[in-house]
């Protein structure tokens, strides 16, 4: 057994309200980690995970203070250390990545520079050593051509490479802990496989410890030896990472792998009700409480204890998790009516393109194009009434460009929106009627932003009332009532203020907004991204069912493509605002695929220890999209040559349905990927 | 964090979130004097014409440059009339004036503000290099020139005060809009096909306002500065109406023998500015708006 290098005992963490009660963020913390061990620490958003990891760098937020415990890395109290022990500490034995990387770095020095800074806080060495040491650290977290990169500055790194760029300063001390903050999270889903593998490797290589903290099971799956689960500010569930994701004996832990969508199997997961309490609500019983299918009396008024079961090697917080001990945990999510859908086209885009580029004066009076290589071209799509169309790809894709336009918000270049058949969608807002305006709704992705935070949810709600329908008095308030109860909300959230709600409960307000419009389409940009997994399948199965009863059209942007797989009748891949594939989304999920749907689809992170992401191909970002030839021909693994570099791939039609654009015959690519 | 206290907050109007705001500023040592001082001198202001022992404009060459004594507490001056007496009422036209200016520099300023933020593009651009134009000229001269041709009535300095400023709200009326405009609400709401007049009353202002408002009450205090420097160079307020930058003037002469015709209006004229700064800034706390990590202009 090796040896334990940080240990919290007891802890407990807590802010004084304004009326001088004692609220506590985190309730009797105990943990050890043990020396090149990798902890994964996972909550939704608010359980403390973040308040756990900064304390056991002996770093306590503003307002908050310790009310009992203490945080021993060895046998030292890190909580009760001055701040000029803690220097010494810090970044030598214990360092942090943050979560964006992109903003933690200094954005008027070079990387170089940056790194030999922390090298001359951290290290002795000399002048030559320490250049030696930042092309060492440079190429041990795989940036390309480490002198060069030394001599740039962060903004012309790219998301992924800024955060290698990060691990590269925290393993500049050398550290035995590394605490890395959702270090993952604002990144592309290749770019996310890419470093967490990195980061595995590093693990391995050096023997330091780490302390990783996310809300994607998905993520902390990959890396983690032991898993600690956090709920509302307690450590519910704690053990092997193995036994931890293939048997969640706490019905928490049990629910929230439930409510992640899987590649593997089709359909909606099942979602949780409720969502976590506040701080300081839960005075007596269980915190889980009020979410809880397991819930019998005595949990209402006692508190269960960590119980520690040998043959897992788990400690649960629950006093039924016997129940969910012999259960298989491998579910099967509710079976979606596999719909389909009548060839009935309401939408049509036709050699779409869109661009950024603004037009110089002089060639707006000659009236001439200049921009050969939009950043949206040739996107042909027919969307039928009642269907949902995913488009996929990482950011830069062009999917919420295409959205936009169709909504008018952004004028196109080429191409034509046809709507219903019959008319063309004008590009200009203004120029649309009002009722092809009511008839395309949005809803977006951030819940905060989308909503005045100045107006309460009858305001909201009666705005597009309002303006199409007219509606005042009585009849306004009854249609906002039955708006609310269509998203499950109820009447008394009339008089609440967006920051009275939860996020998913939010999202449910925008939901409504849309369908208070009565629209056909509704497009989604990214609506699940911003919240928490177990809130997420309760958004999407809320749309699913709202589809149901009103043969609504989604329109879904969405980069993870496990959403995309669960609530999609057909998927559009798209890279640098080219179509790649497209096709029923069961079929696209199946080989034979794009080489850059394969990517994607590789670079998916699953819930299960023994399924590895596989990375096909290199994760830089490119800035353009080529001039000719194929869209993917810089990152593609399997490219032909000069072909794919110079004529544009055709489409081909698959077995099973779905288009590929490439080169690649369908049969050989078929062979390639099986 | 505390749910009670939310849901107490949902069912107030609008009198009762003034209340709370004011309780807010007042919660703290800096909002409470501000709020006292600023108080007090309304208070004078509208009662001083009862509370005045003299005729303010009763000139008696035989009590020339009195000073101070039980009878005349803060002495005479220089035409023998009640430096008490002139001072309490020194404030009234003061008040009046920039109160009604600010009013105005915040309508036009914010609203103009407010739509070059909305609307961008040429509009915004030629607007705001306008405004560039006019922050360059310095603000004295082309008051001086405005009052030198239009004279010195109520009627010519409320808009011309109110007009010179403006100007500055604008610039953060439109970075306030600015902030707002990214999010999606605004996007939400122009999608769905709302007009610009229906984007800003619903959408913006709400959301602006606080910002508008902090910045307006700044405004109030360098105007009732501005104001008395006009009066101090004669182009205020014409006598024998008392105003403090003209007794300033007037006593500025004699300040080494008759100190006291100086020092009451002195004090009038800074406490009353002090005032007015502290409660806007304890009414940006308030509301929530930080005025040392955001520069005005």
């Amino acid at each position: 057994m090796s040896e334990i290098i940080q240990k919290v005992k007891n802890l407990s963490i807590g802010f004084r309200s304004k009326k001088g009660e004692e609220i506590l963020i985190l309730r009797n913390i105990s943990t050890s980690i043990k020396k090149g061990e990798t902890v994964g620490i996972v909550g939704e958003s608010g359980s403390g995970k973040s308040t756990l990891a900064l304390a056991m760098m002996g770093y306590v937020k503003q307002g908050l203070y310790t009310t009992e415990g203490e945080c021993l890395f060895y046998h030292s109290n890190l909580l009760k250390m001055s701040n000029r022990d803690l220097e010494k500490i810090r970044g030598r034995k214990i360092a942090m990545i943050p979560q964006n990387a992109g903003q933690s770095l200094t954005p008027n020095l070079k990387i170089g520079y940056q790194i030999d800074e922390a090298l001359k806080l951290h290290t002795n060495l000399s002048k030559i050593d320490r250049d030696n040491r930042i092309s060492e650290l440079l190429n041990k977290v795989r940036l390309p051509s480490p002198e060069t990169i030394a001599l740039r500055y962060p903004h012309e790194l790219s998301g992924g490479q800024q955060q290698r760029v990060a691990v590269a300063m925290a393993l500049a001390g050398n550290p035995e802990l590394l605490l890395l903050d959702e270090p993952t999270t604002g990144l592309d889903v290749t770019t996310q496989a890419h470093v967490l593998e990195l980061l595995n490797f590093i693990a391995k290589d050096t023997g330091t410890s780490m302390v990783y903290v996310s809300h994607d099971l998905g993520a902390i799956a990959q890396v983690s030896d032991r898993i600690i689960v956090m709920y509302s500010g307690e450590i519910v569930l704690e053990g092997p990472s193995r036994s931890i994701l293939k048997k969640p004996i706490h019905p928490y832990t049990y629910g929230l792998l439930k409510s992640i969508p899987k590649l593997s199997l089709a359909g909606l997961p099942e979602s949780m009700p409720g969502s976590q309490p506040q701080p300081g609500t839960v005075l007596k019983g269980c915190s889980f409480f009020d979410r809880c299918n397991l819930r019998e009396n005595k949990c209402k008024n006692n508190s269960p204890q960590l119980e520690y079961i040998n043959d897992l090697e788990t400690s649960v917080r629950c006093f039924n998790y016997k129940s969910l001990k012999d259960k298989d945990h491998i579910s099967s999510p509710i079976s979606k009516n596999e719909t389909t859908i009548k060839e009935n086209e309401i939408l049509n885009l036709t050699d779409l393109s869109i661009s950024y580029a603004k037009q110089k004066l002089i060639d707006q009076i000659l009236n001439k194009t200049v921009d050969t290589n939009p950043t949206v071209k040739d996107i042909n799509i027919n969307i039928n009434k009642g269907e949902t169309i995913a488009l996929v790809g990482e950011s830069g894709s062009g999917k919420s460009t295409i959205l936009k336009s169709i909504a008018g918000l952004l004028k196109t270049k080429d191409g034509k929106i046809r709507f219903e058949k019959d008319r063309d969608l004008s590009s200009d807002l203004k120029k649309r009627n009002p009722s092809d305006l009511r008839a395309i709704q949005l809803i977006f992705q951030n819940p905060d932003e989308s909503l005045n935070p100045n107006h309460n949810v009858e305001e909201i709600l009666s705005q597009p009332l309002k303006l199409y329908f007219g509606l005042s008095g009585e009849k306004l308030k009854k249609n906002i009532i039955e708006l609310l109860e269509k998203v499950r909300l109820g009447e008394f959230y009339m008089s609440r203020y967006p920051r009275q709600l939860s996020g998913g409960e939010k999202q449910r307000v925008a939901v409504a907004r849309a369908f208070a419009a009565k629209p056909d389409i509704i497009l989604c940009d990214e609506v699940t991204s911003a919240l928490d997994v177990s809130v997420q399948a309760a958004v999407l199965n809320l749309l699913q069912k709202l589809k149901d009863d009103f043969g609504t059209t989604y329109i879904f942007v969405s980069h993870d493509l496990a959403v995309v797989r669960a609530i999609s009748d057909r998927v559009a891949v798209l890279y640098q605002g080219r179509l790649c594939e497209i096709g029923p989304s069961k079929n696209v999920y199946q080989f034979p695929s794009h080489p850059y749907t394969e990517v994607l689809l590789g670079a998916v992170l699953e819930p299960d220890p023994d399924i590895k992401p596989k990375l096909v191909a290199e994760d830089i970002v490119e800035e353009k999209p080529p001039e000719q030839g194929c869209s993917f021909q810089g990152r593609c693994s399997r490219i032909l040559g000069d072909k794919c570099k110079k004529e544009t791939p055709p489409w081909q039609i698959t077995k099973s349905g779905n288009a590929i654009k490439c080169h690649i015959n369908i049969n050989d690519l078929e062979k390639l990927q099986s | 964090m505390d749910i009670d206290k939310i849901s107490e907050e949902d069912q107030k109007n609008i009198i009762s979130k003034v209340f709370e705001v004011l309780k807010t500023m007042a919660s703290k040592p800096s909002g409470f004097i501000g709020l006292c001082i600023l108080v007090f001198h309304i208070l004078l202001a509208s009662l001083s014409p009862y509370l005045a022992p003299y005729d303010y404009k009763a000139i008696d060459p035989s009590l020339m440059l009195q000073a101070p004594s039980s009878e005349y507490w803060f002495g005479t001056d220089s035409l023998g009339r009640d430096v008490f007496t002139r001072t309490i009422m020194g404030g009234r036209t003061a008040l009046t004036i920039t109160f009604f200016g600010s009013l105005i520099a915040l309508l036009w300023g914010g609203l103009l503000g407010i739509f070059c933020g909305l609307v961008g593009g040429k509009i915004d651009d030629v607007v705001m290099r306008v405004v560039d134009a006019f922050l360059s000229i310095p603000w004295i001269l082309a008051m001086l020139l405005i009052v030198s041709l239009l004279g010195t009535s109520t009627e010519v300095l409320i808009p011309a005060l109110g007009f010179f400023y403006g100007k500055g709200i604008v610039r953060v009326a439109r970075a306030a809009t600015h902030d707002v405009i990214a999010k999606d609400f605004i996007v939400s709401a122009r999608a769905r096909g709302h007009s610009n007049m229906s984007i800003i009353w619903n959408e913006i202002i709400p959301n602006v306002r606080d910002a508008i408002l902090v910045e307006g009450a700044m405004r109030w205090s360098w105007m009732l500065l501005g104001f008395s420097s006009l009066s101090f160079l004669g182009f205020g307020v014409s006598p024998p109406t008392p105003d403090w930058g003209l007794m300033i003037s007037n006593a500025r002469g004699l300040m080494s023998f008759a100190y006291w015709a100086v020092i009451a209006p002195v004090v009038g004229l800074s406490s009353l500015i002090i005032g007015i700064n502290l409660t806007a800034d304890a009414f940006a706390k308030a509301l929530g708006i930080d005025r040392s990590t955001k520069a005005p202009v």
